[in-house]
């Protein structure tokens, strides 16, 4: 048989999918014990039990300076502003785009304006950003919202002009008007799209919220990475670096799981597709 | 007067004229099937009438006044696919019609005015055979349940005209001669006037009661754009018409189109 018709079933699959995780684990594992055999003071691989400490003073131990759970602080800090940011951006996104997409007149008008915003790197106007709205809260969601919302408003415009002409003549052959047409047929067809678009546009928004905190916050996932950088903790940066991905897994799956279920329709048209 | 009255029209596309001197006159409660070559701009009248397309020149009035250049309530469409909305079920389809045009801001209806609604569209969807499927979504439909709700979306509004553009094109040939018989019942029942575009010829001699052939008859060989087309036959194709002398045989039709569809081929 063709190497191309050959499918793996569902077990097989889950193994092949899983062996190259357990492959990297053993690398690090007997990378990290030869190191420590030379030198048990090694901060480059730390082990298993070095890191277990290090979170566990972070997440269980209360701080000492400020009596706060530093992973938990982090955690709270850095996910709130990622929602603000990525929130505020889906909305601007949803109402540009959908805008953009259904009526001509401001297509023309803000179209061109919104290509050019998303061509700015969002990193080299940051300072800006720090001097407009300080060092606090804002300038960290403001930076993700500029890095994010311009790409949700041009993938918006374009799924809503994806929407086939069809459908809006129908609708105002059966009386509706333009305000109808955008609330009851595209505003429904867009919202699964725009959890798509949220979804791809996240790796982007951790990007940005890191970089925010490194430069400057006094707490965050990205702050403390930074921060103990300069001790070469390796045993907090591994960990903390594994989590944010479990949070972006987390998040991009919850958002799938969600649009699965309140968008039936949507997902068996993609399949078919 | 007539109830659609199309009076020296024309379409053109920059230099390429698509269709000439059309002039038509057609009665309330007539069944018009077009039929033509590809690219012989029986789409394009259908377009117009609709009002998605302008006319460059001459006008077209129905039931005494001229068309509004965008579409609206008076005529209905049905399109050969994508004219159901995706994200609503069956039942909710047709009620949206009815919303439309009740609830000018939010496009939907509540409590009573909602159930008396819904009682008229059960009784549609029943009509046109959908009642066991009210609660699902179009994607759960075969491509003849989705042509049978767009019918019944288009009637629920009352449109004067309803607008056939190949509605029937993808089905299967048997889902087809279902399809005939709910479209000729419809037809006679709500007293419609019905616009249809197709490419089978059967199809057109078996709804229509009466018969337009586009086509061009003036040819620029070096200009394919020069001239347009027109309607060159025009026939009563209802049972009164079926006996008259002057009408050709389907046989002679058949081979007319045959002939040009070699020619279309041909260039």
């Amino acid at each position: 048989m063709r190497i191309i018709n050959q499918n793996p079933s569902k077990p097989v699959r889950w193994m092949l999918g899983l062996l190259p995780f357990i492959v990297l684990f053993f690398i690090y594992i007997a990378a990290s014990q030869h190191r420590l055999a030379e030198n048990p003071n090694d901060k480059l691989l730390p082990d298993l039990g070095k890191m277990g400490t290090a979170i566990e003073r972070l997440a269980l131990e209360p701080s000492k300076r400020t009596g706060e759970y530093l992973f938990w602080q982090d955690t709270a800090s850095s996910l709130q502003r990622l929602a603000m940011g990525v929130g505020i951006s889906a909305l601007l996104g949803l109402i540009v785009g959908l805008l953009n997409g259904a009526i001509p007149m401001v297509r023309a008008n803000l179209s061109p304006l919104v290509t050019a915003i998303s061509l700015i790197p969002p990193m080299a106007i940051l300072p800006i950003l720090f001097i407009i709205f300080g060092l606090g809260e804002v300038s960290k969601v403001v930076l993700i919202v500029i890095g994010i919302a311009p790409f949700i408003m041009r993938d918006i415009q374009a799924r809503t002009l994806e929407i086939p002409k069809e459908q809006l003549i129908k609708a105002q052959t059966l009386m509706a008007n333009s305000w109808q047409i955008i609330l009851r047929v595209l505003l429904p067809q867009i919202v699964p799209r725009l959890l798509d678009t949220v979804r791809l546009s996240l790796g982007a928004a951790w990007i940005f919220l890191i970089a925010a905190e490194a430069i400057a916050a006094t707490d965050g996932l990205g702050y403390r990475i930074f921060l103990v950088r300069r001790y070469l903790s390796m045993d907090v940066i591994l960990p903390y670096v594994l989590w944010i991905t479990l949070l972006a897994f987390c998040i991009d799956w919850l958002l799938r799981f969600i649009s699965a279920r309140l968008f039936p329709w949507y997902h068996s048209q993609q399949a078919k597709s | 007067m007539s109830y659609i009255q199309i009076q020296n029209l024309w379409k053109q596309f920059g230099d390429t004229i698509v269709l000439e001197r059309i002039n038509a006159e057609v009665e309330q409660g007539s069944f018009v099937t077009l039929v033509g070559t590809s690219g012989c701009g029986k789409s394009t009248f259908l377009n117009m009438l609709l009002g998605i397309q302008q006319p460059s020149r001459g006008t077209i009035m129905l039931d005494g006044s001229p068309l509004k250049a965008e579409p609206d309530a008076e005529r209905g469409i049905v399109f050969q696919k994508y004219s159901v909305f995706p994200h609503l079920t069956v039942r909710e389809n047709v009620l949206i019609a009815l919303e439309f045009g009740a609830s000018p801001l939010w496009a939907r209806l509540t409590g009573s005015a909602r159930s008396q609604a819904l009682d008229r569209v059960d009784e549609l969807i029943e009509k046109v055979g959908l009642d066991h499927a009210a609660k699902r979504y179009p994607h759960e439909l075969s491509g003849g349940m989705q042509q049978r709700l767009a019918i019944a979306q288009a009637l629920i509004a009352k449109p004067k005209v309803l607008l056939l553009d190949e509605p029937f094109g993808a089905l299967d040939p048997g889902i087809r001669n279902d399809m005939h018989d709910l479209v000729r019942d419809l037809w006679q029942q709500e007293y419609l006037t019905v616009f249809m575009v197709t490419h089978d010829l059967k199809e057109a001699f078996l709804l229509g009661t009466r018969l337009w052939v586009f086509d061009r008859v003036r040819i620029e060989p070096e200009d394919q754009g020069a001239y347009g087309a027109h309607i060159t036959y025009d026939l009563d194709i209802s049972e009164q018409g079926k006996t008259d002398q002057a009408f050709p045989s389907n046989e002679e039709l058949e081979q007319v189109l045959t002939e040009h569809e070699l020619q279309a081929q041909a260039s």
